[in-house]
């Protein structure tokens, strides 16, 4: 057990008889922190029609629907677990979890059972629920891809059909074919391609409009030309008994594009649900001070001059000024400062940080659109929507290639009415399918979705498009230490006794002191004792240390100077503190105790990993705010022979841009602490998995699974990735300068014409398969 | 091979039919989780089949 939380929610789990989960699971569940009575209460408001409004709706009687984020899900038995918890509860008519986005959908008789309870059952099994409005981007996003699976089905279905058609159609040419059985055929060919032209392909031609509206030639120009203009020949030919039909073409062409897109868009929304689930570090209500007294009020009434009181434990509900009082507040789900900031009258809170230890009244100064939060949302939102910068090429040369494409198609055509009209209109046809930029437009695409699937599947989350591409270009690549190559939580390290008191004593009366405290150094302590003693009429001071009794003597534990001040003068202490800048000190009223040191273990695999990325030709340097001495272990034990400490943000930055003018190409590898400025300026950032919501937003490439060996696993397949491109294109190119001559000149017809495109695509696809192997290498 | 007169239109039937079921589960939301069903399959309604001390029950909460 990590934790007396862990024990009780296992303790809850057995006695449920749902121990299955830990026979099960796959992976272990984050820790989870107690509760503070003022977010109970705050569960509580969520039974409020007023503020069900936004996400709640409401059926037949007292029925009611929500959508739910689920926090801690890490594997399938999560899923199985909270099913089977929530769904037990009496007046829970249905509880899903979607084990892909993490969400929930929760039905429940508003009669039997109130939706505070449920939030409670689910957190008093170690999960977090918060509702959510599914009616923004969520909804969107599921109506999107069911319409594409619908067209999708659709072409793939009349595909089939027509290609066995066809199959006779040409097998029977040679033979010999009955006529009626001919034309028969045909017929069913067209009765077949007509759905997918008119459904499936629909969008084909609304985005050619649109590009043409707009005066552009995109992709969909010559698509749309090649499948409209097929079909109607095909059709004409069809009623006219006369000429060659092409309708397999038209129903495979359309098939393929369309597989493209729908993986193209699965990759997009899963970057797009990481934004979706930022907008809820904003607390649902808050405490208004009005002429009334307190009052609870939706976030959303607040209004920017509303003076708003935020306890210990709540989330700042919107960004304003402290007015009154005094606590450290928790950032790191935005800057991944992971010490806690002291915060006084007149400085600035943001919205979603969270109050540490003493109430503050804070004026509100920006609400809504205008926070920092939504600012991030749309940073990452921009961020998503961009395309690398290969692919944007491949389209400007598209739009190039288009033009040619179609000015060629009409000076043939031209040049065969002159000389063999009965040709004339087949040759046509042969050149706009056979040069159909399938192949080169479907190069990048289809390389960076199965590289980017595979990197999934690994951990490694890529959140924007050019970031594969930089990456295998990749020169340098620079760690930030503290959280990145070491795990980011400190450790107990030392104890140096100053008093006459033993190590024991000293650690049980610094944990007693630290219980209740939320600082990463009290942790650090509790976690070091088995029991706890009890200390009374504890007093923090944020920012220099926490006073309190046990056993009826007084203690102090923080800074030296503070600590010194209980007894009595502010004397100068031998300073122990000075090479251990991240130590506490003990004492009491006769004098110092002990001083306490803290440091972080290296993650797993660290040095193998820095060896790998060295052997992949790749310079490895390490910037790091850390004092000297800790920066050159790390950098010792890893073999890294560039290190810098004592870095600012500006000097890590100043550092990238020194890089950078040289011509190197920079990785930048953060966990966001402070470092959000420099994984931007960096080509190419990543983010570990546990560092903060701003360092992801501003890497483009996270690292869930936490695991360094897997960046050097990114850098090979990132490499592969931008091999096959060029391998693709160089392919899409040489065939069309076989092709197109061929065409040209009378010697493809339209069939062959529609399997060397379907068999040019097809190489494209199949090679840019080969890198979903690339995770099991 | 007359008979291709009647079973092409019958195959077109069953094609029919086909887009119908395919439809019908991409509206009831059969392809929103793709990873979820993989896992749950191992561990779903069998528990009455393992032996378990008798007073523990599933849905004491």
């Amino acid at each position: 057990m990590c934790c007396r939380g862990c024990q009780a929610v296992a303790q809850a789990i057995v006695d449920g008889g749902l121990g299955d989960f830990y026979r099960y699971r796959t992976a272990t569940s984050p820790q989870v922190k107690d509760l503070v009575p003022e977010a109970l209460a705050e569960r509580v408001l969520y039974d409020r029609d007023d503020l069900q409004q936004s996400f709640v709706q409401k059926q037949a009687g007292e029925i009611r629907e929500a959508s739910l984020i689920l926090e801690g899900i890490v594997c399938a038995a999560c899923v199985w677990l909270n099913e089977r918890h929530v769904r037990a509860l009496p007046g829970v008519l249905e509880f899903a979890v979607n084990y892909s986005t993490h969400r929930a959908r929760l039905r429940w008789d508003n009669h039997r059972i109130r939706l505070s309870d449920i939030l409670e059952a689910i957190s008093a099994i170690g999960y977090h629920a918060h509702p959510f409005d599914p009616g923004r981007q969520e909804q969107v996003y599921r109506e999107e891809r069911k319409a594409a699976l619908r067209r999708l089905a659709v072409a793939g279905l009349g595909m089939m059909q027509v290609m066995m058609l066809a199959v006779a159609l040409y097998s029977g040419a040679d033979e010999g074919m009955d006529p009626a059985l001919r034309t028969f055929l045909r017929w069913v060919s067209l009765l077949l391609t007509l759905p997918v032209v008119v459904y499936s392909a629909k969008s084909f031609f609304t985005s050619a409009w649109r590009d043409l509206k707009r005066r552009q030639l995109g992709m969909d120009v010559p698509v749309s030309i090649a499948i409209g203009s097929a079909f109607l020949a095909s059709a004409w030919a069809t009623v006219t008994d006369s000429g060659d039909i092409y309708f397999d073409s038209v129903t495979m062409f359309t098939f393929f594009l369309l597989a493209g897109r729908f993986l193209e868009m699965g990759a997009r929304h899963r970057a797009g649900q990481a934004a979706e689930e930022l907008v809820k570090l904003l607390p649902a209500t808050a405490a208004r001070l009005g002429d009334h007294g307190e009052e609870r009020v939706p976030v959303s009434d607040l209004a920017p001059g509303d003076r708003v009181l935020v306890r210990p434990g709540e989330s700042v509900p919107a960004d304003g000024r402290i007015t009154e009082g005094r606590s450290s507040v928790d950032e790191s789900l935005l800057t991944g400062e992971s010490l806690p900031q002291v915060r006084n009258p007149g400085d600035l809170l943001i919205g979603g940080t969270v109050n540490n230890e003493s109430p503050l009244v804070m004026q509100v100064e920006s609400v809504g659109e205008g926070t920092v939060l939504s600012a991030i949302v749309r940073l990452l939102d921009r961020a998503q929507t961009e395309k690398p910068s290969v692919a944007r090429l491949a389209d400007r040369v598209a739009g190039w290639f288009v033009a040619a494409l179609l000015l060629l198609a009409a000076a043939v055509a031209w040049w065969w009415w002159q000389h063999d009209a009965v040709r004339a209109f087949a040759v046509t046809l042969s050149i706009l399918v056979v040069t159909c930029p399938c192949a080169l437009s479907l190069a990048t695409p289809a390389a960076v979705t199965a590289a980017t699937g595979a990197l999934t599947r690994l951990g490694v989350l890529t959140t924007r498009g050019h970031a594969l591409e930089t990456l295998a270009r990749a020169t340098h690549v620079i760690f930030d230490k503290t959280g990145t190559l070491t795990e980011g939580r400190l450790r107990l390290e030392s104890v140096v006794l100053v008093g006459d008191r033993d190590r024991e004593s000293c650690l049980r009366l610094a944990a007693a002191l630290e219980q209740a405290s939320e600082h990463p150094i009290a942790h650090a302590l509790c976690a070091s004792v088995d029991s706890l003693a009890a200390a009374s009429d504890i007093v923090a001071t944020p920012g220099l240390g926490i006073e309190g009794s046990v056993d009826g003597q007084r203690y102090r534990i923080g800074v030296a100077a503070y600590v010194s001040g209980l007894q009595g003068l502010a004397r100068e202490q031998p300073s122990v503190a000075g090479d251990y800048p991240d130590g506490v000190v003990l004492g009491d009223a006769q004098g110092l105790l002990a001083h306490f040191s803290f440091a972080d273990r290296l993650r797993a695999w660290a040095a193998e990993s820095v060896a790998q990325l060295q052997g992949l030709g790749l310079e490895v340097e390490l910037l790091s705010g850390d004092r000297l001495e800790a920066v050159q272990a790390v950098a010792q034990e890893l073999g890294i022979a560039r290190y810098r400490a004592r870095c600012q943000p500006q000097d890590k930055l100043a550092r990238i841009n020194e890089l950078q003018r040289q011509g190197a190409v920079v990785a930048m590898v953060g966990d966001g602490v402070n470092d959000a400025p420099v994984l931007a300026a960096a080509q190419v950032s990543l983010a570990m998995g546990s560092g903060t919501q701003l360092a992801h937003a501003s890497a483009d490439m996270v690292l869930l699974s936490e695991q360094l060996p897997h960046l050097a696993q990114a850098v090979r397949t990132s490499r592969r990735t931008l091999r096959v491109i060029r391998q693709n294109l160089g392919w899409a190119l040489v065939y069309n300068l076989v092709a197109v001559p061929l065409a040209a000149s009378g010697w493809v017809a339209p069939w062959m014409a529609a399997i060397g495109m379907s068999s040019s695509s097809l190489v494209v696809v199949l090679n840019a398969l080969r890198l979903r192997t690339t995770g099991s290498e | 091979m007359d008979i291709l007169f009647l079973l092409i239109p019958i195959s077109l039937i069953i094609m029919g039919i086909a887009i119908w079921v395919f439809l019908w589960a991409i509206r009831s939301g059969q392809f929103e989780d793709l990873e979820g069903p993989a896992h749950r399959i191992l561990m779903d309604d069998d528990d009455p089949m393992i032996p378990r001390k008798p007073q523990l029950k599933d849905d004491d909460e």
